[in-house]
């Protein structure tokens, strides 16, 4: 296992990057602790996938050095950087046995058979496929080989980490629960340093301690899963991680009062940043408090979803959705105010913060 | 699983069963016609029972014809699908030099038999062809009319130059289907060159090359223009495959029953060995 430093990586597909759009990869300077299990979340073309080829060593970097351990291996070959990954489409070797599909990266490193043996039956246990050992990989389901493909990634003990690229994309609901807290135990029983690759917001809070929200080439925010739902550091980071996303709508500070359009909403504190240009404030629904008091709405939409209700309202002409309990009814005339705690000021959709 | 059958479906192909029937079954049936019949001419025909095939079975002729087309078929095999598989291997996946190599590859598949064994027939000679005048000139003792062994190399180049870029296209359509993951996960899993042709590219190939196989091995069983344009199945009977040997029966000695009766004992041998190639080509998937 091994800490990863990605120093100032840039990637473009193109031969002859010139401007920042050109990059599919813009600018990442962060590390991975050792025994680390992160998060990459974001949507799709976001390079998340790019950055996670370029630690495995699929890909090269355009610009930029990657570490392990402080060790440089920016220009070594995939086999040198000793690494598993799992892909999105389960890649069996279809004319060998279950065994030997997971023996197979280990006798490729001419690990003695008697250790084969021993690690393969582990995993098999780990993996819930020991009964299968003897079967042709081929007549297998996809949930099955997917979980092969992941045999593939745990069975070698010295990788310096295990990369995980959408791993369970093909795999039923209810066995994405099972696998995902299977991966989180293996982590904590043996520390792999794991990087996971998703834009499945749900897959990522669970999986991971630290979550790196990308979007469009480059990395918004790097937080555990509260953080990345109280404090979204970008209006992006708001509208992804969350169902319904953060209400966000642009306003007017004045000190400690923001104005949006006739209604005054005091702040928690001053923002600190003499904010230029655009200037948001983004509440999560959770937040929003409908009620008797405070700012006049017009309800448009309630959407019962079990546990909760959303309602979906118009105030000052823009759009806001608030949660609401379940056993919960709308007032005649709905006003809602705007828990403080919730409150987040936006500067060109970067967060600023407030003092006290 | 269960499948529900649908015993109407059978109905629908009945339309090309009659086709197949007119264009193959009932020609066939003459042939059977043939080999159990005799005749002086006069169109005049009487019953000869199994005794043309008795005669074709019982003769060295057709049994060396036999022999000689085996070992014919064989040779160019084990020369052309490993070279195909080489070649494809080697061919590029991307760019300009995929349409390229294309191009070349499809070159003498698009030449006709005739044509084929006529450019080998010149190419090979000693007085003005290339091949033959340099060989010559560079003091081999390479002549293709009258040494046996430089007939046979000859007629086996010459089938490798016309036939190799048809395993090659099917095994190349075999290589390019395999998704980049395949070869990612390998570089993973440490694999070598030679586990990833033994474990990813060749079973990915596997049908395909069964394929390949049945086709060239049926179609070099059968062969016919080309050594004969060459050679004339000389010097001697030395090249004398079954189709040259059955024309030379049939139509050089006009001997229609014995022919037609060699026809089918042909026709079925075709038939058992593709089954047998068949059968232990696909033995491996069915295993699970």
């Amino acid at each position: 296992m091994a800490r990863i430093d990605l120093n100032h990586i840039r990637h473009a597909y193109m031969p002859d990057p010139k401007s920042d759009a050109d990059y599919a990869l813009k600018e990442v300077h962060h590390t991975f602790e050792d025994g680390g299990a992160y998060a990459l979340l974001g949507p799709s073309g976001c390079g998340k996938t790019t950055l996670l080829n370029i630690i495995s060593g699929l890909l090269h970097a355009s610009h930029g050095e990657l570490l392990f351990d402080g060790k440089d291996v920016t220009r070594l070959s995939t086999q040198e950087r000793n690494i598993a990954q799992v892909f999105q489409f389960p890649v069996i070797y279809d004319t060998m046995t279950v065994y030997d599909n997971l023996a197979f990266p280990l006798r490729n490193r001419g690990v003695p058979e008697a250790d084969v043996a021993r690690k393969v039956h582990e995993t098999l246990e780990m993996i819930g496929l020991a009964d299968w050992a003897k079967r042709r990989a081929r007549g297998l389901t996809a949930d099955q080989k997917q979980k092969i493909s992941l045999g593939r990634g745990l069975v070698r003990s010295d990788v310096n980490a295990i990369l995980f690229d959408e791993p369970l994309t093909v795999i039923d609901p209810h066995m994405k629960w099972v696998l995902r807290s299977q991966l989180k135990q293996l982590h904590r029983r043996f520390g792999y340093t794991m990087v996971y690759v998703t834009h499945d917001q749900t897959e990522a809070l669970t999986f991971a301690e630290k979550v790196v929200v990308m979007y469009d080439g480059e990395i918004v925010q790097i937080g555990t899963p509260a953080e990345l739902f109280e404090r979204p550091k970008h209006t992006f980071v708001g509208y992804f991680i969350g169902s319904p996303g953060m209400n966000v709508m642009p306003v007017e500070i004045d000190g400690r009062n923001a104005r949006l359009g006739g209604q005054v909403i005091v702040l928690p504190g001053a923002p600190k940043a003499k904010a230029g240009g655009s200037t948001e404030l983004g509440i999560r629904p959770e937040y929003v408090r409908l009620g008797s008091e405070g700012m006049p709405v017009s309800v448009s939409k309630v959407e019962d979803i079990g546990r909760h209700k959303v309602v979906r309202a118009s105030l000052e002409g823009r759009e806001i959705a608030a949660i609401l309990g379940e056993d919960e009814s709308i007032p005649a005339d709905p006003k809602i105010v705007f828990d403080p705690a919730g409150i987040n000021i936006y500067a060109n959709s970067w967060r600023v913060e407030t003092g006290g | 699983m269960d499948k529900t059958w649908n015993n109407k479906a059978w109905f629908m192909v009945l339309p090309v069963l009659l086709l197949v029937a007119f264009s193959a079954l009932i020609p066939l049936m003459t042939v059977v016609n043939y080999s159990v019949q005799d005749t002086f001419g006069s169109n005049e025909f009487f019953w000869a029972g199994t005794a043309w095939y008795e005669e074709v079975l019982e003769s060295d002729r057709f049994w060396n014809s036999m022999g000689r087309n085996l070992l014919f078929s064989a040779i160019i095999l084990g020369i052309e699908i490993p070279l195909g598989i080489f070649i494809a291997l080697n061919m590029p996946r991307k760019g300009w030099g995929v349409p390229v190599c294309l191009v070349l590859m499809a070159l003498p598949l698009l030449i006709p038999w005739n044509v084929v064994g006529t450019i080998w027939q010149v190419f090979g000679r000693i007085d003005i062809g290339l091949l033959g005048y340099t060989l010559s000139a560079l003091g081999l003792d390479y002549n293709y009319v009258s040494d046996p062994f430089d007939a046979w190399v000859t007629v086996i180049v010459m089938d490798v130059w016309h036939w190799t870029s048809l395993v090659v296209l099917l095994c190349y359509a075999g290589l390019v289907s395999i998704p980049d993951a395949y070869y990612q996960a390998a570089k993973i899993d440490g694999a070598s060159r030679w586990a990833i042709f033994r474990y990813i590219q060749l079973p990915k190939m596997n049908r395909v090359l069964l394929i390949a196989v049945l086709l060239r091995f049926m179609d070099s069983f059968m062969i016919y223009t080309e050594p004969f344009v060459v050679t004339g199945g000389g010097p001697g009977n030395t090249t004398t495959f079954l189709s040259i040997d059955l024309v030379k029966l049939a139509i050089g000695e006009f001997n229609l029953g014995e022919a037609a009766a060699m026809s089918i004992v042909y026709f079925l041998i075709v038939l058992l060995l593709s089954w047998v190639f068949y059968t232990v080509m696909t033995s491996y998937d069915a295993e699970r």
